[in-house]
C-alpha cells in the first residue's frame, strides 16, 4: 500500500518527528511495505464484531480519594533538562 | 566454595544461602566475576551493581524495569542517564523477597525488536554462538541466564519478547496471562500487550519467580488477583492431559526443518508421558495475528512514546528555535529507527480517516483471535508449537528489512493477542542451536503450563549450558 | 432589530474539588509553590499508570443527575493525543464516544453531554523582563496537572450574551450547591469556551460557528461573545463568509482587534482518540446512581418550588433567589421566624435594592450588610417605622459600613414622621409653594401631584411615607 511523501510528512508532523529528505524517503518505502502487510486485516468482514480494548473482562477499578505524599520538589526536578527556579523550563511556545 | 554460575539454578542458590554455604556477597561476586569474564563477548548487561542490595538470590532486570536511583534506559538514547525516582512494582516485590539486583540487561530499544540489534547501546550475543543473536527484545536477560551471568532474570513480552529469546538461548521463559503481573514502573511499549515475566534455567525457577512477582497491584488498574496460588511443579507425567497441535502454528511457512523435528519429537514425548494429542485449527489467528499486532502495538506505542519530548527528563536536543523544533529534533536524535517506524505506523493507524480501517479493524480481529483460541481450548488443555520458526539467526541477517525481523514472532504473537499465557522450554537442538517449544494455555493456567513444562523438561533432559561453555 | 439570530453553545470546564487528582493521589491545591504537588504519574515518568479517582466519578454522576442527564451504563476513558508542554504524557485522558452523562437540561438550555477528564498543567510565559534569564521562554508548573475536570457541553440553545452570562450563573450556583466545585473563575476552577454562529432570523439551519476561548470571568464572557457577534455581523454584512476557526478574546480595552485567530480549521488538531488501554471501562449500576441522587442537596429548581410553596413568593422572585444561590442564601438567613407574611417584601428588597447595590457578581455574604440587618430594616419598613425612601438611605449606609439599621436611623434622624400634625403642616406648606400644580390636580390632572410630593419628601428628607403623603395632599386639596 503506497503512501505518499506528503502523507509521511503529515504523520511525522503529528508525531513531532523531524525527518531528513533521505529519512523521509526511506520511511515512505518501509511504511508502504508494512502497511501493505498489516492492511490485510481489511480482508475480514467484521461489521458485527465488537472490538477488544482489554484482554480481561475487568471493570470499575477505582481508587479512594485519599491523598498520598507528593514528591519533594528536588526529586520532581531531578531529571529535568532545564530546571528554572522550581519550574521546568521550555523554549517559548 | 566456587560457584558454578553456568549451572546454578535460583532454587539451588536459595538452598546454598539458606544453609549458609555461601553468603549473598559471595554469590554476587561470583556473578560479577563471570560477567567480567564473558560479558565483554556477550554484552548482556548495560550496567551492573558492585554491591548486593539484598540477602537473597541475585537477579538481573531487563532495562525496561524502573529501578530507583539506577539508570534505566529501555535500550534508548532518549533515556540515557535517566534515573527513576521510584521502583517498578515487580522490582519492589523482588526486593521484598530478598532478591538482590545484579544489574540491568540489554534490550531492543523500547522493547521493539526480536534480536537486541535495535538497542542504542549495541547488540547482545547468543552464548551458544556469539555470532548470532540472542533474540529479543529481552535478549540481554536471556543471554545473561543462558551464559551463566545471572541465575534468573526479568524480561518483558509484548509480541514474544520473552518467549522468543528464551527459545533462541535454550532457556525457560514465561509470558504470563495479561493482567497477572504489574506494569507499574515498566517503560511502556504497548499497554494492552506488555507483560513482565521470568527468564530462568528451569521451569521450577520460573514458577518460583512468577510467584514472587504476580498478583494485583493497586498502582496498575489492569491487574487482577491470581485465582489460585502458584504451585511449584513436581510431577513427571502428563496423564489425562489433552494436548492440542494447532496446524497453522506448526506448519507455518518459514519453520525450519530442524525446528519442526525437535518440536515433533517433543510432541511425541507428550504422548509417551500419558497425554492424548490431537490436531486442531486456528484458521485466522496465525494468518491475521501479525497484522493485528503490528497495528495495535505501534498505535499504543505511538501514544506511550509521546511523553519523550525533552521537557521533564531524558535527552533534550540543543536547538536555537522554539518548541516545535525542540520536540522534533529531540525525538529525531533520541529515537532509533525502529521506534520511529512504529511511532509513524501507529500514528497513521490512529489518524483521522484511517482509524476505522486500521486500528478499529485490528481491535475487531483481536476479538476473533480470542474467540478462536477459546474455542480450541475447550477441547484441549494446552496447545503446543515451536516458539520461533527458526533457531538463532546471525547478527545482521535481518536488519535490512523490518518485515523479515517481524516474522521472528509469527508464532509467539497469536496467543498474546488473546491475552493468553505462554511458556517456552528448550526441547532440543537443531544444528547445534537451541529449539524452543511454546506451551499455550487458557488465561490463568500458569500452574498447568508449569506442570507440563516441568514434566517435559525432566523427560527431555536438555542441558541449558551452551556447549561451547561447558 | 438585527437580521441575524445569534446561536451560542457553551463548553465549560469545572474543577471538581476532590482531595486528590484524577489519576494519581497527589493532593489537589491552588497557590502552592510550583511543582510541589507532583509525583511520577502526573509528571508522566516512564512506566507510570493512571488510577482513577472514585469520588470524581461519583461527583460527575451527581452533576449529571443535577443537569437532568441520562447516566451511561458504561463509560470509557479515551486518550486525546497532542503535544504541548503542559500535557506531560503527550495525551490527555478524557472521554470520547462513551461519556458518563448525556442529554439533560438546566433552565432554558439543553445539555449535550458531561464527561470527566484531567486538567493540563500550568504553562507560564516569561518575557525578557521576567526572572528567567534569556529572551523568550516558558516554564511549567505541574501542580494543577491531573486535577479532575467535569466538561459540560451545552446544545446551541443560547441566543444572547446576556443569556449566556445568566445561565452560567445558574450553572455556578448548581455546582456550588452540589458541593462538587468551588467554581471560582479567578482561581481557574471554572473555564468557559463559547461556540458562536449567526444565521438569518427565522432560519432553522446553523451557520458556521467559531470557537471563542480564553474568557476567564463572567464579564469577559459576555463581552467576548458580544465582540465576536459584532465581528461576524460585519463579515456577513460585507458579503463575506465566516471561517470556522478557534479565536482568542483579548479583554483589554485597548485591544484592537479584540478577537484574533488561534488556529484555523485546517490547523485543527487530529487528536487520534482511542480507548485508554491502561484503564478499564466504568460500569454504572442503578445503585451507584441512587446513591449519588440521595447525596444531592437541594438544587435550584427544587429551591424555586419550595420558595413558592412554603413562602408564597412570586414566580419571578423565587426564580431569582433560587438561580442566584447567594441571593437565596442571604434571603433565607434574613427571614425572621414568623416573617412568612413579609417574605415577599424581603424578597423584593434582596433581589432589588440589595442586589443593585452589589458589585457585579459579588456575593452579598461578602458585603457589609448582614442578613439580620436587612431583615430588621425590612421589618421597620413594614412597621412603618421608616419610609421606603429613608430605608434606601439606611441601606446605602449599611452597604458602605455595616452596622444596625436602628442605630443608623437614630443617628441620621431618618425615623418616619408619624405625627399627622407635623406631616400635615409640611403638606400644607408644599401645596402653598406649588400653587399651580395644586390647581392642576384640583382640575383633574393626577400626575401634577409630583412636585408637591417632591417638596414634602425633600423637606422630610424622605422620611415621610409616600402613601400617607398622597392621602394628606388629596385631603387638603379636597379631592
Amino acid at each position: 500500500m503506497e503512501i505518499t511523501r506528503e502523507q509521511v510528512q503529515h504523520v511525522a508532523r503529528l508525531a513531532r518527528l523531524e525527518l531528513s529528505d533521505e529519512e523521509l524517503e526511506r520511511m515512505r518505502e518501509q511504511l508502504s511495505a508494512i502497511l501493505e502487510a498489516v492492511g490485510k486485516v481489511a480482508e475480514l468482514d467484521l461489521v458485527d464484531v465488537e472490538p477488544t480494548a482489554h484482554p480481561l473482562d475487568l471493570v470499575n477499578v477505582l481508587a479512594d480519594d485519599v491523598p498520598r505524599p507528593s514528591l519533594p520538589r528536588e526529586e520532581a526536578l531531578a531529571n529535568a533538562p532545564d530546571p528554572e527556579d522550581g519550574f521546568f523550563g521550555v523554549p517559548a511556545v | 566454595m566456587t560457584v558454578d554460575t553456568l549451572r546454578l539454578t535460583a532454587e539451588a542458590a536459595a538452598g546454598l544461602l539458606d544453609r549458609g554455604e555461601v553468603s549473598a556477597a559471595e554469590l554476587h561476586d561470583a556473578y560479577l566475576a563471570a560477567i567480567g569474564e564473558r560479558d565483554g563477548e556477550l554484552h548482556a548487561y548495560l550496567r551492573t551493581l558492585d554491591e548486593p542490595n539484598g540477602e537473597g538470590v541475585p537477579i538481573a532486570f531487563k532495562d525496561v524495569v524502573s529501578t530507583r536511583g539506577v539508570e534505566t534506559t529501555a535500550g534508548s538514547k532518549i533515556l540515557a542517564g535517566f534515573e527513576p525516582v521510584f521502583d517498578a512494582t515487580v522490582a519492589t516485590r523482588c526486593y521484598e523477597h530478598g532478591l538482590s539486583l545484579l544489574g540491568k540487561t540489554n534490550m531492543d530499544e523500547f522493547a521493539m525488536g526480536s534480536s537486541t540489534e535495535n538497542s542504542a547501546y549495541g547488540a547482545s550475543h547468543n552464548p551458544w554462538d556469539p555470532s548470532r543473536v540472542p533474540g529479543g527484545s529481552s535478549g540481554g536477560s536471556a543471554a545473561a541466564v543462558a551464559g551463566g551471568l545471572a541465575p534468573w532474570a526479568l524480561g518483558s513480552d509484548t509480541g514474544g519478547s520473552i518467549k522468543q529469546p528464551a527459545a533462541l538461548c535454550g532457556i525457560v521463559g514465561l509470558r504470563p496471562t495479561y493482567g497477572t503481573v504489574s506494569r507499574s514502573g515498566i517503560v511502556a511499549f504497548a499497554s494492552s500487550l506488555d507483560q513482565v515475566g521470568p527468564l530462568t534455567k528451569t521451569v521450577r525457577d520460573c514458577a518460583l519467580l512468577y510467584r514472587i512477582i504476580a498478583g494485583r497491584d493497586p498502582c496498575d488498574s489492569t491487574t487482577v488477583e491470581l485465582p489460585a496460588p502458584v504451585e511449584l511443579p513436581e510431577g513427571t507425567d502428563l496423564e489425562g492431559l489433552r494436548v492440542g497441535v494447532p496446524r497453522q502454528l506448526n506448519e507455518a511457512e518459514g519453520i525450519e526443518p530442524g525446528v519442526k523435528a525437535a518440536v515433533d519429537a517433543a510432541i511425541q514425548l507428550c504422548e509417551q508421558l500419558g497425554a492424548s494429542v490431537g490436531e486442531c485449527e486456528l484458521p485466522l489467528s496465525v494468518e491475521y495475528g501479525m497484522p493485528c499486532y503490528y497495528l495495535i502495538a505501534p498505535a499504543e506505542a505511538s501514544s506511550n512514546l509521546a511523553r519523550y519530548d525533552g521537557v521533564r527528563y531524558g535527552y533534550r536536543a540543543p536547538v536555537e528555535g522554539g518548541l516545535t523544533e525542540l520536540y522534533e529534533r529531540t525525538r529525531h536524535d533520541g529515537f532509533g529507527d525502529e521506534p520511529k517506524r512504529r511511532i509513524m505506523l501507529g500514528t497513521y493507524a490512529l489518524s483521522a480517516g484511517y482509524y476505522d480501517a486500521f486500528y478499529g479493524q485490528a481491535q475487531k480481529v483481536r476479538t476473533i483471535i480470542g474467540q478462536e483460541f477459546r474455542a480450541v481450548l475447550q477441547d484441549f488443555d494446552v496447545l503446543v508449537s515451536p516458539t520461533s520458526p527458526t533457531v538463532a539467526f546471525p547478527l545482521g541477517a535481518r536488519t535490512a528489512n523490518p518485515l523479515a525481523m517481524y516474522l521472528s514472532d509469527l508464532l509467539a504473537i497469536p496467543p498474546n493477542m488473546a491475552g493468553l499465557p505462554g511458556l517456552s522450554i528448550p526441547c532440543g537442538l537443531s544444528e547445534g542451536l537451541p529449539v524452543g517449544l511454546q506451551l499455550i494455555g487458557p488465561q490463568f493456567s500458569e500452574n498447568l503450563l508449569f506442570r507440563v513444562g516441568h514434566a517435559l523438561e525432566q523427560a527431555i533432559g536438555f542441558d541449558s549450558v551452551p556447549e561451547r561453555l561447558r | 432589530m438585527s437580521a441575524w439570530e445569534t446561536v451560542i453553545g457553551l463548553e465549560i470546564h469545572a474543577h471538581l474539588k476532590t482531595r486528590t487528582k484524577m489519576f494519581c493521589r497527589c493532593a489537589t491545591g491552588f497557590g502552592e509553590p510550583p511543582n510541589t504537588l507532583t509525583c511520577p504519574v502526573c509528571l508522566a515518568h516512564p512506566g507510570t499508570l493512571p488510577v482513577p479517582n472514585r469520588t470524581a466519578v461519583e461527583w460527575t454522576i451527581k452533576l449529571g443527575l443535577a443537569l437532568g442527564c441520562a447516566i451511561a451504563d458504561r463509560a470509557v476513558f479515551a486518550r486525546k493525543n497532542y503535544f504541548y508542554p503542559d500535557l506531560p504524557k503527550g495525551y490527555q485522558i478524557s472521554q470520547y464516544d462513551e461519556p458518563l452523562c448525556r442529554g439533560g437540561r438546566l433552565g432554558e438550555v439543553r445539555i449535550h453531554r458531561v464527561h470527566l477528564e484531567e486538567d493540563a498543567a500550568k504553562l507560564i510565559h516569561v518575557g525578557a523582563s521576567g526572572r528567567i534569564h534569556g529572551s523568550d521562554a516558558s516554564v511549567v508548573d505541574f501542580n494543577r496537572g491531573g486535577t479532575p475536570l467535569a466538561e459540560i457541553v451545552t446544545e446551541p440553545d443560547i441566543r444572547s450574551p446576556e443569556q449566556a452570562g445568566e445561565w452560567l450563573k445558574l450553572l455556578r450556583t448548581t455546582l456550588r450547591r452540589l458541593g462538587v466545585s468551588d467554581v471560582n473563575m479567578e482561581e481557574g476552577s471554572l473555564r468557559c469556551d463559547a461556540n458562536i454562529s449567526l444565521r438569518p432570523a427565522g432560519s432553522g439551519q446553523l451557520g458556521v460557528k467559531t470557537e471563542l476561548k480564553n474568557m476567564n470571568s463572567f464579564r469577559f464572557i459576555e463581552r467576548g461573545i458580544r465582540a465576536e457577534i459584532a465581528r461576524q455581523e460585519k463579515v456577513l454584512r460585507g458579503g463575506g463568509r465566516v471561517e470556522q476557526e478557534t479565536l482568542h478574546f483579548d479583554p483589554r480595552p485597548d485591544a484592537h482587534p479584540p478577537i484574533t485567530s488561534l488556529r484555523s480549521k485546517e490547523e485543527a488538531h487530529d487528536y487520534r482518540y482511542f480507548p485508554e488501554p491502561d484503564l478499564l471501562p466504568v460500569t454504572i449500576d442503578p445503585a451507584m446512581v441512587e446513591a449519588a441522587r440521595a447525596e444531592m442537596s437541594e438544587l435550584p429548581v427544587d429551591r424555586l418550588e419550595r420558595l413558592r410553596r412554603e413562602l408564597g413568593l412570586s414566580a419571578e422572585s423565587a426564580r431569582l433567589l433560587a438561580f442566584r444561590g447567594e441571593l437565596g442564601d442571604f434571603f433565607e438567613a434574613a427571614l425572621v421566624p414568623d416573617g412568612g407574611s413579609r417574605a415577599q417584601v424581603l424578597a423584593n428588597w434582596v433581589t432589588g435594592e440589595l442586589a443593585s447595590r452589589l458589585e457585579d457578581g459579588q456575593d452579598p455574604a461578602a458585603s457589609r450588610v448582614t442578613p439580620q440587618a436587612l431583615g430588621e430594616l425590612v421589618e421597620m419598613v413594614s412597621e412603618k417605622q421608616v419610609s421606603v425612601g429613608a430605608a434606601r438611605q439606611v441601606l446605602d449606609k449599611l452597604v458602605a459600613g455595616g452596622g444596625s439599621p436602628a442605630t443608623i436611623v437614630e443617628a441620621e434622624g431618618l425615623a418616619a414622621i408619624d405625627g399627622a400634625d407635623e406631616l400635615a403642616g409640611v403638606v400644607a406648606a408644599a401645596i402653598a409653594a406649588n400653587a399651580d400644580a395644586a390647581q392642576r390636580v384640583r382640575d383633574g390632572n393626577a400626575k401634577a401631584i409630583g412636585p408637591i410630593v417632591g417638596y414634602v419628601m425633600r423637606e422630610t428628607k424622605g422620611r415621610a411615607d409616600g402613601t400617607e403623603v398622597s392621602r394628606l395632599i388629596a385631603e387638603q386639596l379636597g379631592i
